[in-house]
């Protein structure tokens, strides 16, 4: 009896300090005000203190560098908001972000938005929170839909602003296709980002226009989750998700943008997730010199023709390191070595024709076109009525009988 | 053509195939696209007339010709319930087909994505892909709109998510 009073009596309380946290926070929070300069003072008032030490550690070589660099995020779903969150709490110094969503209840599985914030556009809300996370960081909220013609006009244009780094967290290939047609044009490098419609697998995917294949160079490729899609009950569905696989792949992707920005490790082209097997395949892949994209192949032109330059880089670089190699341990030569050779094709493969050499788990998730397919029916003919007007006017009349 | 039923095939290919490859920024050779959508619109309209089964008004609101506006019906237990039907041509196309969009069944149906986008079964994307440039909006409507419709009305009138308009109650009338 008595340990049931007891357990009643700090139940009560446990209700009071509850209530008391939930009516706090809804009065005056508290911001905190802006930092000039990234201190490595390790005080409990500095936000930065944790990570200036990776600096210390030998892990990064500057770290304040991450408060030059911009990047946009593009899909401010369970992965893109979650990605902003980090490179928020990491002290980026500017992100544009875009969706043209409002936040639902059905959101709510998945991590970072609020259920006060229903009914905001996704960009809005996200700039709300994350200026109280981190008032340092310039943010730019997008709200519009970038595959239409308009959207794409804004999109192209404030990328022209001087983005570091693209992160696609979009949903579906529409989206996809339109991030590469833009940073195929603009020269501009990006990382992709999937989960599957299962909610049990995902990828990152690096790409540099010319250098790597873009998106549209090969059927895309995601991970076989082993889950046959025959089986794969659809009805009353469009798609599954978790928010652990889409934590876990925003974690990877912003692992391998703070990799890039910062200059540490080894940034990875390709890296799936398998999470029923807990599987990570990797792979690399070269471009497709008949990539349907012109502007993809603009790139690849490009890039052959400054290999030159390159070489002439990469040996200045050799030498360099050859001269104060003597007293270095002989695997970091050989690591400067693979980064170099960037264009031998051991280890990559050119994406026209990966299928038959695929790592293991990954697979590709639309056919090629076909070139010589069967004719599933007529051709529209040219001929007489090839007047633009007197098409709509033949429609028209069609429309209203 | 695995996983389509005899109707939709048989309509399929009865529709002309495109051939140039462009897509809204491209210019001229958009309009000699746009050429091409019209002439595949006008003769699957006019199959659909003669085989008594015409289901859609569909036609381009601005001069680029890149917002298509329109509508389509289904019958059901021998009444039509009609649906305001709208896309736009997305900048990737023809590489990427148009996102159809039913926007007053948006957030009555889990087949549908964000914004009243329809969801498209597992085989339309491959088959889009492979025909690519050959497939064009009429292909669209063919393969994605008329099965999804066939799929998903029946279940929404059944549950009383999908109202014949005859039947609801007008605003002035409700109480709630
Ligand atoms: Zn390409």
């Amino acid at each position: 009896m008595a340990a049931l009073t007891d357990f009643g009596l700090i139940w009560g309380k446990i209700q009071e300090l509850v209530s008391r946290i939930m009516s706090s926070s809804k009065t005056s929070i508290p911001r905190r005000s802006k930092v000039k300069d990234m201190s490595a003072e390790v005080v409990d008032s500095n936000p930065y203190s944790r990570l200036m030490a990776l600096q210390r550690m030998g892990i990064v070589e500057n770290y304040e560098r991450i408060r030059d660099y911009s990047v946009a995020i593009v899909g401010i779903g369970g992965v893109g908001s979650v990605a902003a969150e980090m490179l928020t709490r990491c002290g980026i110094g500017r992100l544009l972000l875009y969706d043209y969503d409002t936040v639902e209840l059905a959101n709510m599985n998945r991590l970072f938005f609020r259920p006060d914030q229903v009914g905001m556009t996704k960009t809005d809300a996200a700039v709300q929170t994350l200026s109280e996370i981190n008032p340092d960081v310039v943010l730019e909220s997008y709200s519009m839909n970038i595959t239409t013609v308009k959207g794409f006009d804004v999109f192209i244009n404030s990328l022209k602003s001087g983005v570091d780094l693209v992160l696609s967290c979009v949903d579906n290939y529409e989206a996809r296709m339109v991030i590469n047609q833009a940073c195929n044009e603009l020269r501009q490098t990006w990382m992709e980002s999937g989960v599957s419609e299962d909610a049990v697998s995902g990828h990152i995917q690096l790409l540099i226009p010319g250098e790597t294949a873009c998106f549209a160079c090969a059927p895309p490729l995601v991970v076989a989750s082993g889950v046959d899609e025959r089986t794969l009950k659809r009805e009353g569905v469009c798609a599954a998700s978790l928010p652990t696989t889409m934590g876990v792949v925003a974690g990877l992707l912003v692992q391998n943008c703070l990799k890039y920005l910062l200059k540490f490790g080894q940034v990875s082209p390709y890296l799936g997730y398998n999470s029923l097997k807990d599987y990570f395949p990797t792979m690399e892949m070269k471009p497709n010199p008949q990539c349907s994209n012109a502007a993809c192949v603009d790139r690849q032109k490009e890039y052959m023709e400054s290999k030159p330059a390159r070489d002439a880089a990469a040996k200045a670089k050799i030498e360099a390191e050859v001269s104060s190699v003597i007293e270095e341990p002989l695997h970091l030569d050989n690591e400067w070595n693979i980064s170099i050779v960037d264009d031998s094709d051991a280890g990559s493969s050119t994406a026209a024709n990966t299928s038959s050499i695929l790592p293991e788990g990954l697979v590709h998730e639309l056919p090629t076109a076909d070139k010589y397919s069967e004719q599933v029916g007529p051709t529209v003919t040219d001929g007489i009525d090839d007047d633009l007007e007197e098409l709509q006017r033949q429609l028209d009349a069609l429309n209203s009988s | 053509m695995e996983g389509w039923d005899a109707g939709t095939k048989s309509a399929l290919t009865q529709i002309p195939l495109l051939s140039s490859r462009a897509g809204p920024r491209d210019g001229e050779a958009w309009k000699q696209r746009l050429k091409e959508e019209y002439k595949a619109m006008i003769a699957y309209t006019t199959i659909n007339k003669t085989n008594d089964n015409d289901w859609f008004r569909i036609s381009p609101t601005n001069p680029e010709g890149t917002r298509w506006e329109g509508s389509c019906w289904y019958v059901h237990n021998l009444r039509r319930y009609d649906f305001p039907l709208q896309f736009d041509i997305p900048v990737t196309y023809p590489a990427t087909a148009p996102e159809i969009e039913l926007p007053t069944l948006d957030g009555k149906t889990h087949k549908m994505y964000r914004g009243g986008k329809i969801c498209l079964t597992v085989h339309f994307k491959p088959l889009w892909a492979k025909n690519c440039p050959r497939f064009g909006i009429a292909h669209a409507l063919c393969l994605g709109l008329a099965p999804w419709l066939a799929a998903e009305v029946p279940i929404l009138v059944d549950s009383g998510m999908v109202k014949h308009k005859d039947d609801e109650v007008t605003p002035s009338q409700s109480s709630s």
